[in-house]
């Protein structure tokens, strides 16, 4: 299954993904896309015309740019998106490099797709650890069954 | 061909990044490697890659973590050492999680064993009120 990560570059939650046998969904294989497309004069900086209208789907136009730029990366994430993990208030989240409006929206869109999602907060201690790994491994591992029983 | 650079972020107490390399050396698969201050970068076909790399984790399962990077290494459009300096895209967050690695890994080892965590009660944060009632309390003293 497809699996969503927010914060969508997360080491963590990538490796947990693809630890239990499912897809992580995350930012660097759009920006590996980019980067691998011929014909970009400098990716992933430089944009495509079909860009903006991805990210138009979801902000209109008077949106700041960086909005609807980081929404036409997150496009295709959230469109495949099967299950999502998401992480409250990531420290990475906070400041310019966060683009809070981004991050609401995206939360936002995840949470309106209805699809199977599991919140968790980074673990501070080994104690907190213990139950973070526990509760991801548990989701994951439902998400497995329930494939299987569509696949049956 | 679908070509990936995946990144291993190494937090062992017995692997080193230089042996991971040896190991990709041995294999002999054809991938480009590059030997960081954190892990190891793997440049090649996604199925050669992951093939690599499940093998790799073996070497110690709950010391090596693995992610995908968009970007191969060197790339000019975000090597350092082309853009005079500088953290790169993605260096706060692999910073911020490296910190927590330990913890992770130790989980995993408990996750094996069966271990079930106890739920720990999460302490709310100050309410806002709460918080002004204490501000007033303290300026009236």
């Amino acid at each position: 299954m497809k699996v969503f990560i927010y914060p969508t570059n997360s080491l963590i939650l990538s490796d947990l993904v693809e630890r239990f046998g499912h897809e992580p969904l995350a930012i660097m294989q759009e920006i590996g896309k980019k980067v691998r497309t011929p014909g970009l004069d400098s990716p992933p900086i430089n944009i495509t015309p079909e860009d903006p209208k991805f990210g138009l789907k979801y902000a209109a136009v008077e949106v700041p740019s960086g909005v609807r730029g980081r929404m036409s990366l997150f496009d295709s994430l959230i469109a495949d998106a099967e299950a999502a993990i998401v992480v409250r208030d990531p420290v990475i989240s906070f400041g310019c490099m966060g683009c809070a409006r981004t991050n609401e929206l995206v939360n936002f869109l995840v949470r309106a797709k209805k699809i199977p999602m599991l919140e968790v907060d980074y673990p501070e201690s080994e104690e907190e650890a213990k139950e973070f790994v526990y509760k991801i491994s548990g989701f994951l591992k439902s998400l497995g069954s329930r494939a299987g029983e569509e696949e049956a | 061909m679908d070509t990936i650079t995946k990144m291993l972020v190494i937090n062992s107490t017995t692997v080193l990044p230089s042996d991971v390399v040896i190991k990709l050396y041995e294999s002999d698969a054809d991938v480009s490697i590059k030997e960081t201050c954190f892990g190891v970068m793997v440049t090649g076909e996604r199925r050669i890659v992951n093939e690599v790399l499940n093998k790799i984790r073996r070497m110690d399962p709950y010391g090596i973590f693995i992610k995908e990077r968009g970007l191969t290494p060197g790339e000019q459009f975000r090597c350092r050492a082309t853009r005079r300096g500088g953290a790169r895209p993605g260096f706060h967050n692999l910073e911020m999680e490296d910190k927590l690695l330990p913890h992770i890994g130790s989980a995993l080892r408990a996750l094996d064993k069966g271990e079930i965590p106890e739920k720990k009660k999460k302490t709310k944060k100050l309410d806002v009120d709460k918080l002004k009632e204490i501000i007033i309390q303290e300026t009236e003293v």
